[in-house]
């Protein structure tokens, strides 16, 4: 029987990807292991390999296609004997990745996710042009025109020059600024969070990528002791103006050591601040803010966003403020708090609840530390009820900070207890349905507005 | 044991590829008389500026840690004479004669060691934390190990502006084990940084001796695998000091990369103030003192070749010992930080 060539998932996260090239044509035999084919996922461009042996019987998807969905047949391949009359009856086989990164599982583990309303900010001019960019792009934009901009400012890290960046959020850079400024590293997250530090305490203005905040945790010290503490520790004398930036959070199926929200743990030190933007504009945005910044900045992202689609004015120097929170979308029955990937679920569960008739104002915190506190009280003081929602762990979580903080500046405003909806307070599981479970899901939020609302 | 000198350096010149064919770590440069009246004043400054600290904190006056330099003078003074301005250093904890050394004024740093407004962190460093942008000085740091990377930052900073200042990293025998700085090590070689590591081996980290804790207890050679050329040098000599200092500082300023140079020396005093130095014997403490003090070999030197009569050693003794005095005053007397101060310097 003939077998079908799946599109395979090349990344933890892919979804679709472009089919670039075929590398075997119709009629041409192949063996198991051979490259049948290039795919661009949204973090590099892989090879396919052949699983089976067989003959190319068709190519289902021409060279050159976009937005092939994972799982679509791309080809048909046929064992001895068989001939194009048998194509119709292929039956399914998935290939292997060339690479020895593990495959996502075959269903997409995350829904794609709506394109959001995102209300403009203020300072925007009536008649801006908005352009629909990743936020993948409004980040590697913000690094360009910063860089552009600023000849003290540099990228190091991990493959983020010849690579082009483990996720691609540094594509282009090195072809533009050249290897002084687009620093490949060894892999070495302590010795190069130091060096960027040091760099940094004598006025250049470095972003330092990690492949992702959990290889961090070796570079933490030099983040806390060195970069958020000499400011104090030189009576204001010297400080440390540079960008700590890459993706946080859970992935997809990369399992406990991969997978953690590091929004509350860095929120902790004074001396820091912590930007976790949900939206392409406040990534964008944000980012020129941070390496701009005088202080050491967190910039937290997350490899499910980078790939998401929104809305961007288009104007040549497009900045945010750090420690303003973004009202999402007005309501008036209850508040929820998020930031970062949490707002995927905030943003779902309002619009169920609109269904049901619960209209709630959704708060994007956007920065973590200093925490846009005011922002919230108004909403509070407006609806009486609030949830927070974030992917990290439950205990000392951003969410309970607000709580507290809330509790104490707003107790008289709330109408109910405040709920916090977070991670599950386990290492995150690998198996599919375990790491559903472990992660916060749109029923919670819209069941825990529905309890502060006594509905 | 004395320092090991030549003879024991000698062997390993082929292999550490020298700066040049007499870099052997052993050479001793040729000290005019101002050299030698220089370098005497320095060192005895820090001397003197510790010995007080030392009273300061048993009366009271500096708490927390606090970590003399007593016995080491000639290596920061020594590697000091070769710099020019704009050269960058770094250190650890044990950082009070390397500010001294750097110009840094004797009153801010004893200030800062007794927690008041006119220190050079305005209170808020500590013995362990200062830091002057104006002559060069990164601190200071707390945590063993992390000034090798930030000096290697320091280092890369030049390069990348493409200045000729070389950056000075100081670190102990015992932060020569922590990781951070074989990984600076490497970044250092591959991208020529101009990054002097200064391991300034006293023989002890904390308690425990260099043979209990180091499994290559040849720290020049620590950078052997990323082919950075290492040199010991006689620390206790700071005529050696400087000789190894402008060699090495010649070779990372035309961009030949980093180097390494160990510095043989000896804390007379304990780890911190609260240390009692029991793993040592006393007789090994007195006989560094008296036959290789570092200050006592130049006051030798500058009375046998009737540079300096007894008089005028005395007069510098008295110079010192005033400004030393007008620091303690100054520190004891100088108000703690304003309460406001608690959350300045926090964010710019």
């Amino acid at each position: 029987m003939p077998v079908e060539i799946l599109m395979p998932a090349l990344s933890p996260t892919m979804e679709e990807g472009t089919l670039s090239k075929w590398l075997k044509n119709e009629g041409d035999k192949v063996a198991s292991g051979d490259v049948i084919a290039e795919i661009e996922t949204d973090k590099a461009t892989m090879e396919v390999e052949a699983v089976d042996e067989g003959t190319i019987g068709k190519l289902l998807i021409a060279a050159g296609t976009e937005g092939v969905k994972v799982n679509t047949p791309i080809a048909v391949l046929l064992q001895d004997g068989e001939g194009a009359g048998d194509i119709a009856s292929a039956k399914t086989e998935a290939p292997k990745p060339a690479s020895a990164e593990a495959p996502a599982p075959a269903a997409a583990p995350v829904a794609a996710q709506p394109k959001a309303e995102v209300p403009s900010d203020p300072a925007i001019p009536a008649g801006t042009e908005m352009v629909t960019i990743t936020v993948r792009e409004a980040l590697r934009d913000a690094m360009a025109e910063e860089m552009r901009a600023d000849d003290d400012v540099f990228v190091m890290g991990e493959e983020v020059a010849e690579y082009q960046g483990a996720y691609k959020i540094t594509q282009g850079l090195l072809q533009e600024f050249g290897p002084r400024r687009v620093v490949d590293t060894p892999i070495t997250e302590h010795g190069f969070a130091g060096v960027g530090v040091g760099a940094a305490m004598t006025g250049l203005r470095p972003i330092v990528e990690f492949m992702t905040f959990n290889f961090a945790m070796q570079a933490i010290d030099q983040i806390i002791n060195s970069a958020a503490k000499t400011l104090y520790m030189s009576g204001g004398q010297m400080g440390a103006p540079i960008v700590f930036r890459g993706p946080s959070g859970a992935a997809a199926r990369v399992a406990a050591q991969h997978s953690q929200c590091y929004a509350a743990w860095y929120s902790h030190i004074p001396g820091l601040k912590v930007v976790m933007p949900y939206t392409a504009a406040d990534a964008k945005g944000l980012l020129k803010a941070a390496i701009r910044d005088p202080n050491p900045v967190i910039f937290l992202e997350n490899e499910i966003l980078y790939g998401q689609s929104f809305e961007v004015p288009k104007l040549d120097d497009f900045v945010l403020p750090i420690g303003k929170a973004r009202i999402h979308r007005v309501g008036k029955d209850a508040t929820i708090v998020s930031f970062g990937i949490g707002m995927t679920y905030a943003v779902k569960a309002a619009a169920e609840l609109e269904a049901q008739g619960i209209d709630v104002e959704v708060i994007d915190l956007r920065t973590i530390r200093p925490m846009d506190l005011p922002t919230v009280i108004e909403s509070v003081k407006k609806t009486g009820r609030l949830v927070t929602v974030e992917e990290g762990y439950p205990q000392s979580s951003v969410g309970t900070e607000i709580a507290t903080r809330v509790m104490q500046q707003a107790f008289d405003y709330l109408d109910a207890p405040i709920l916090t909806i977070a991670g599950k307070d386990v290492p995150m599981p690998y198996a599919a349905n375990l790491e559903k479970l472990a992660l916060p899901n749109v029923a919670e939020v819209v069941d825990a507005v529905k309890a502060v609302c006594y509905k | 044991m004395a320092p090991r000198k030549t003879a024991s350096v000698s062997s390993r010149k082929a292999a550490a590829k020298p700066a040049k064919k007499d870099f052997t770590g052993g050479t001793i440069a040729e000290f005019s008389k101002d050299d030698e009246l220089k370098a005497y004043r320095e060192m005895l400054l820090i001397r003197r500026f510790e010995e007080k600290a030392g009273q300061l904190y048993g009366m009271g006056f500096i708490g927390g840690f606090c970590h003399l330099y007593i016995g080491q003078e000639a290596v920061v003074v020594g590697m000091q004479l070769a710099l020019k301005e704009g050269d960058q250093v770094i250190t650890g904890y044990r950082d009070h004669g390397h500010m001294l050394a750097c110009g840094m004024s004797a009153r801010g740093v004893m200030a800062e060691l007794t927690g008041r407004r006119g220190g050079l962190s305005k209170g808020k460093g500590g013995s362990m934390h200062m830091f002057s942008k104006e002559k060069h000085f990164y601190g200071g740091h707390g945590i063993v190990g992390a000034q090798v990377s930030l000096g290697t930052g320091l280092a890369f900073a030049n390069r990348y502006r493409g200045n000729d200042n070389v950056s000075l990293a100081y670190f102990g025998d015992g932060a020569a084990n922590q990781g951070q700085v074989y990984e600076s090590f490497n970044m250092a070689a591959l991208w020529k940084l101009p990054v002097i590591y200064i391991v300034e081996n006293n023989r002890y980290a904390m308690g425990t001796s260099v043979s209990r804790a180091s499994a290559q207890t040849d720290f020049s050679q620590r950078g052997a695998s990323f082919g950075i050329p290492g040199y010991q040098v006689d620390g206790m000599d700071v005529r050696a000091v400087k000789a190894a200092a402008d060699e090495a500082v010649e070779y990372c300023r035309c961009g030949k990369g980093p180097i390494i140079l160990e510095m043989l020396t000896y804390r007379y005093r304990g780890h911190s103030m609260s240390d009692p130095a029991k793993y040592r014997s006393k007789d090994e403490v007195q006989k560094m003192r008296s036959e290789h003090d570092p200050i006592e070999q130049v006051k030798a030197r500058m009375v046998e070749k009737g540079w300096a009569s007894e008089d005028e050693l005395k007069q510098i003794d008295k110079e010192v010992r005033d400004i030393v005095a007008d620091s303690a005053d100054f520190a004891q007397s100088d108000p703690e930080p304003d309460v406001s101060e608690l959350y300045t310097d926090i964010l710019l």
